[in-house]
């Protein structure tokens, strides 16, 4: 606790944690959605488009957020096109669009600036990336979905249990999908110079994996993803403080490690039954 | 007396070629229409334009008022990824009341207790907090139901309903329909590859591919040449 309070008096890790836990509960919100309708590999991509869009900003220098949230949002789209109406299968397409922008991100910087430092805090993260500008942006962000979550809750629950029947009761399934792509597309951009590009799509996937081990309901997958995001995102960052380790690694694998203990602790009670 | 739907010469098609043709399809309350035919031949098509989520590219579909606004229960083909689905027997039968409401975003006690009892009616009231992925696919079958009668009390579609179910599950699932339709009195179209179990259960038959090849009776259907050249020539 001491610790917190110490890691509060610097204001560029202030920012940090507020902007990483905004990102985080986002992430872990729309990725309920995105895991159990079989898009959770549409994080990976995106934020490989992300570092892509990235490198071309700072070649051009121009600003790295304006340029990304456009050409990640239309990346988005057209991933969700691709699942859609799958001439090529949507994971290969996904697999092929990650790799890439990974290849053209490469390629720019180590024509422009050379593979620097900068490269690997793109890649992996840096704790000094949140600006004031992204903090107010992620505030912004998670304040549009948690209105989304709470006033279209049932809405986003029919059209991700069933789009057929959503579609047939009315809702308007397209928009929510491409809204949910969009969301996630900015998500990605403000979180992955902190968590780094190639760890970002860890913050949707696993707040939803491990609340699916521990709940049955929509509700409790739902609150449970979002209390355990932002739990998971302190408790790294309080790690990575003492333990001088990256952060975006360190909040990584301490989601793999409440993972683990829920799949521990999910098994108990099968064995009675 | 009025059919609830009347199809009048109508055709389906997609970019350029045709799902199905010149249609005339009448259906009234408490009808037990079963839709048969082999894949593609416009069997789903039909049903997405029935629930009007594809426009006819010719004639016209008229709904009786009380479907238009009430709507039409819909049983839609379960994917795979809804079999582990993490909610509850309570939730899925409740988002079936999506359908009633305007831009109020929550639900309305009347709408909870029309889910209560329509989970009920199906006898999985005691099942109410379990989550869905631990059912079995009869079971499963039995909450769809449960949440297309949260829509509508009039009409009900079936789409391949008993794909995956077991044989006691199947038996099960045509004895709930069809005292759907004989004692509450619900018109139910459902489409099926199991023609032999749908004959035994069904009203009337429609076959299809592309166009009308036998709508009719039961009883005429099994002396009509497109069930003798559909079935193989097998005993009914």
């Amino acid at each position: 606790m001491s610790m917190l309070l110490e890691m509060l008096s610097y204001p560029f890790l202030v920012r940090a944690l507020l902007g990483g836990m905004m990102v985080s509960l986002c992430a872990a919100l729309l990725g309920v959605s995105l895991v159990l309708k079989r898009y959770s590999m549409i994080g990976d991509g995106l934020s490989h488009v992300s570092f892509g869009a990235l490198s071309l900003a700072v070649a051009l220098g121009w600003s790295p957020l304006w340029v990304s949230i456009p050409i990640v949002t239309l990346a988005a789209f057209l991933l969700l096109r691709l699942t859609d109406n799958s001439k090529v299968k949507s994971d290969a397409a996904i697999a092929m669009i990650s790799a890439g922008a990974l290849a053209f991100g490469v390629v720019i910087t180590s024509l422009t600036t050379g593979m620097t430092t900068d490269v690997s805090s793109y890649m992996f993260g840096s704790i000094l990336a949140m600006s004031r500008i992204d903090v107010i942006l992620s505030v912004f962000l998670s304040v549009v979905v948690l209105c989304l979550f709470i006033f279209s809750y049932h809405k986003i629950f029919a059209v991700t249990f069933d789009e057929s029947f959503a579609r047939a009761s009315g809702v308007r399934v397209e928009s929510y999908k491409v809204l949910i792509a969009i969301l996630t597309a900015i998500t990605i951009v403000l979180g992955m110079r902190m968590m780094g590009a190639m760890l970002i799509s860890s913050l949707i996937i696993f707040p939803a994996l491990t609340s699916m081990r521990l709940f049955g309901s929509f509700r409790g997958v739902v609150i449970c993803s979002g209390v355990l995001a932002v739990f998971c995102l302190v408790i790294g960052m309080v790690v990575s403080y003492a333990a001088s380790t990256p952060a975006g690694a360190s909040v990584v694998l301490v989601d793999m490690a409440v993972y683990a203990l829920a799949v521990i602790l999910s098994k108990k009670p099968a064995k009675h039954s | 007396m009025n059919p609830i739907i009347r199809c009048e010469h109508v055709d389906f098609g997609y970019e350029n070629c045709d799902a199905v043709i010149d249609l005339n399809l009448d259906v009234y309350s408490g009808d037990y229409l079963c839709v048969v035919g082999e894949n593609g031949s416009g069997k789903s098509t039909l049903v997405k334009g029935l629930l009007g989520l594809l426009k006819p590219t010719a004639g016209t579909i008229t709904l009786a008022e009380e479907l238009r606004r009430g709507g039409i229960g819909y049983l839609p083909q379960q994917t795979a990824a809804q079999r582990d689905f993490p909610a509850t027997v309570y939730e899925v039968v409740l988002s079936g009341a999506l359908a009633r409401r305007g831009h109020w975003p929550f639900f309305t006690a009347a709408e909870k207790k029309l889910a209560i009892n329509n989970m009920e009616r199906l006898g999985i009231l005691e099942r109410k907090n379990d989550s869905y992925k631990d059912l079995s696919g009869g079971q499963q079958q039995r909450v769809l139901i449960a949440r297309a009668l949260c829509a509508t009390q009039h009409l009900l579609i079936l789409d391949e309903p008993i794909t995956g179910l077991d044989p006691a599950a199947i038996e099960d699932f045509y004895h709930l329909v069809r005292r759907l339709n004989r004692v509450d009195g619900i018109t139910i179209i459902m489409v099926s590859h199991d023609v032999r179990g749908v004959l035994s259960q069904a009203k009337r038959v429609l076959h299809m591919q592309q166009r009308v090849l036998f709508l009719g009776s039961v009883e005429d259907y099994r002396k009509s040449e497109a069930a003798a050249a559909f079935l193989g020539g097998g005993d009914l």
